[in-house]
């Protein structure tokens, strides 16, 4: 059996690989979330700010492979605008998706991050692609908190 | 082992045969993803030759049995393979005392050995530790520790602009208050061999006790340990065609009888009374419990091995090979080597960063075609932010390795490149 390389390493994921959406700082941010994966040494600062419910701006920033650094910038486009509420069933669609569920990686609501579905093929780089994921959930437990 | 006795190794030195070394590897000859296994990846870990496979099964298929107190004829068998087998990975080091020679874990349990023993014994508030930014985490870590518990105080060796240790600074570092120096042999990282034999010179004229961490030179360099001039050296089996969970550490004897045991248990102990007890003799003084009994004959078959095929021939094998892996990916558009330029100073390790391709997706790209390489920080987090680098790509070399091996490496790089749209 070969690696899916070239469906992993499709131009939609070197587009936001070289030019991330939401790459950056904000102004007095809601939640601040550092994430590191210490086996590989990749990390991620997730920053969201809320307005009420929702998630007004999302900026990112931190290194990595082309895998997380794709799926961040994804993400961001992705729950940017919408609320906690909504963005929940967003990820629980992406860990399946991830994690090798077929019909997940059909699912529209995914929009272009259905282009990491390759990934399911990788094991070694699921955790590349949950990193962002991981730092959002940790954000929903800040601004939780916070309330 | 210094810079210049290297240079002494012959470039007559016969070539390896390839491909009836790569015989004597079971694990070799396999497809991985579609293609022939290359494995590059021998700074981590290196494959076992048949003969080490055997002698593991040989000893749990006939003669298991506990070493050192059992008067049956297995635990006898068991004590004599144990016993031999530290005999063979001495005389593979230059080590005639083998009570210098203490089984560990590997190349960490050795350090962390030193640092809760010798160290723990004579480090004070106020005294230094020197180290250097190019040194594995496992040369760090256990050090930062003793100096948390003591009140010592770590100094850093850095390095130029190659990734060679810059001993400019040597003089300034090493005072009066330096009492232990530790310093890795070879970098893993970048694979710069460095002059552990002149920096123990300078640490002992002040008066300081000299580490070496030979995780990497142990397997590459025909290392004459004693000769090295250092107090202690600790190495790992599994870098060198052994099996995982076994190593040593070497300690000059006067430090070893003077130090206190590390662990506390059976096997390393002279009379137990209930409240106190006196210790074993060198080297069981420091190997408490059962030890990794089939571990240390996998080793000792592995050092009989490694003794058979020549360190010298496999010294000079790993420098043909290092010349023609840097022409080969200097070839590539993008690709930067990090460390020496020199293919001299460096052993079997090449580590390179390609254009803003990051090192994960190179690895993964790489294993795609068969190609197992290492990808990330290399547990030298400090060198990588010394170095203002996220993570490197390294491929590392062993004695099974051959041009056909870079040839492979460098068309699947250039795939790479292709694949990220240069």
């Amino acid at each position: 059996m070969s690696l899916p390389l070239d469906a992993v390493y499709q131009e939609v994921i070197l587009k936001h690989y070289r030019s991330a959406a939401r790459r950056g700082d904000m102004d007095a941010p809601d939640a601040v979330v550092t994430m590191r994966n210490p086996t590989c040494g990749d990390d991620i600062v997730l920053q969201l700010k809320m307005s009420g419910e929702r998630i007004e701006d999302v900026r990112f920033k931190g290194q990595g492979c082309a895998i997380s650094q794709a799926s961040a910038s994804m993400m961001s486009n992705l729950i940017a605008g919408k609320t906690f509420a909504e963005a929940e069933p967003l990820l629980a669609r992406f860990r399946e998706m991830i994690h090798g569920d077929a019909e997940a990686a059909r699912d529209k609501t995914l929009g272009e991050l259905r282009a990491l579905s390759g990934v399911s093929r990788l094991p070694r780089r699921v955790k590349c692609a949950m990193l962002p994921w991981d730092a959002l959930e940790e954000a929903r437990k800040q601004v939780d908190a916070a309330e | 082992m210094t810079l210049s006795t290297l240079e002494t190794v012959s470039p007559a030195s016969p070539a390896l045969d390839v491909e009836r070394i790569r015989a004597d590897f079971p694990i070799l000859h396999q497809e991985v993803n579609g293609h022939r296994l290359v494995y590059l990846d021998n700074a981590a870990s290196t494959q076992k030759p048949a003969a080490v496979i055997e002698a593991i099964d040989r000893f749990y298929r006939r003669d298991n049995a506990n070493v050192h107190r059992g008067i049956h004829e297995l635990s006898h068998r068991a004590t004599e393979a144990y016993e031999q087998a530290r005999g063979k990975v001495a005389r593979l080091l230059g080590i005639e005392d083998e009570g210098e020679l203490v089984w560990t874990k590997g190349t960490t349990e050795g350090l962390n050995l030193i640092a809760y023993t010798w160290g723990q014994a004579n480090l004070r508030a106020g005294d230094e530790i020197l180290l250097s930014v190019l040194d594995h985490h496992s040369n760090l870590v256990p050090w930062q520790l003793l100096a948390q518990r003591t009140g010592a105080r770590l100094r850093f060796l850095d390095i130029d602009e190659q990734g060679r240790l810059d001993l400019s600074a040597l003089d300034d570092l090493l005072t009066e208050r330096t009492r232990l120096v530790s310093i890795n042999h070879i970098s893993n990282a970048l694979g710069t061999i460095n002059p552990v034999s002149e920096i123990a010179a300078r640490a002992h004229a002040v008066g300081a006790v000299m580490v070496v961490d030979g995780a990497q030179s142990a397997p590459h360099l025909p290392v004459d340990v004693p000769s090295l001039g250092c107090d202690f050296y600790a190495f790992s089996g599994h870098k060198m065609c052994g099996p995982t969970g076994i190593g040593g550490l070497w300690g000059r004897r006067e430090l070893l009888e003077a130090m206190p045991p590390f662990h506390g248990g059976g096997d390393m102990i002279d009379l137990v009374e209930l409240e106190r007890s006196t210790y074993a003799p060198l080297p069981l003084k420091f190997e408490a419990g059962t030890p990794h009994i089939a571990g240390a004959i996998g080793l000792g078959a592995a050092a009989d091995y490694l003794a058979s095929v020549g360190r010298d021939a496999i010294l000079a094998h790993e420098r043909h090979l290092m010349a023609y892996a840097m022409e080969r990916l200097g070839e590539i558009p993008e690709l930067t080597i990090h460390g020496p330029r020199d293919p001299a100073e460096r052993s079997g390790v090449v580590s390179f960063t390609l254009a803003d391709v990051h090192p994960h997706d190179l690895a993964t790209i790489l294993d795609g075609y068969g190609i197992a390489i290492r990808a990330g920080h290399h547990c030298c987090q400090p060198l990588m932010r010394r170095l203002c680098l996220p993570a490197t790509a390294r491929a590392s070399f062993y004695l099974y390795s051959g041009t056909d091996d870079v040839d492979r490496l460098a068309d699947a790089l250039h795939k790479a490149r292709e694949m990220f749209g240069y």
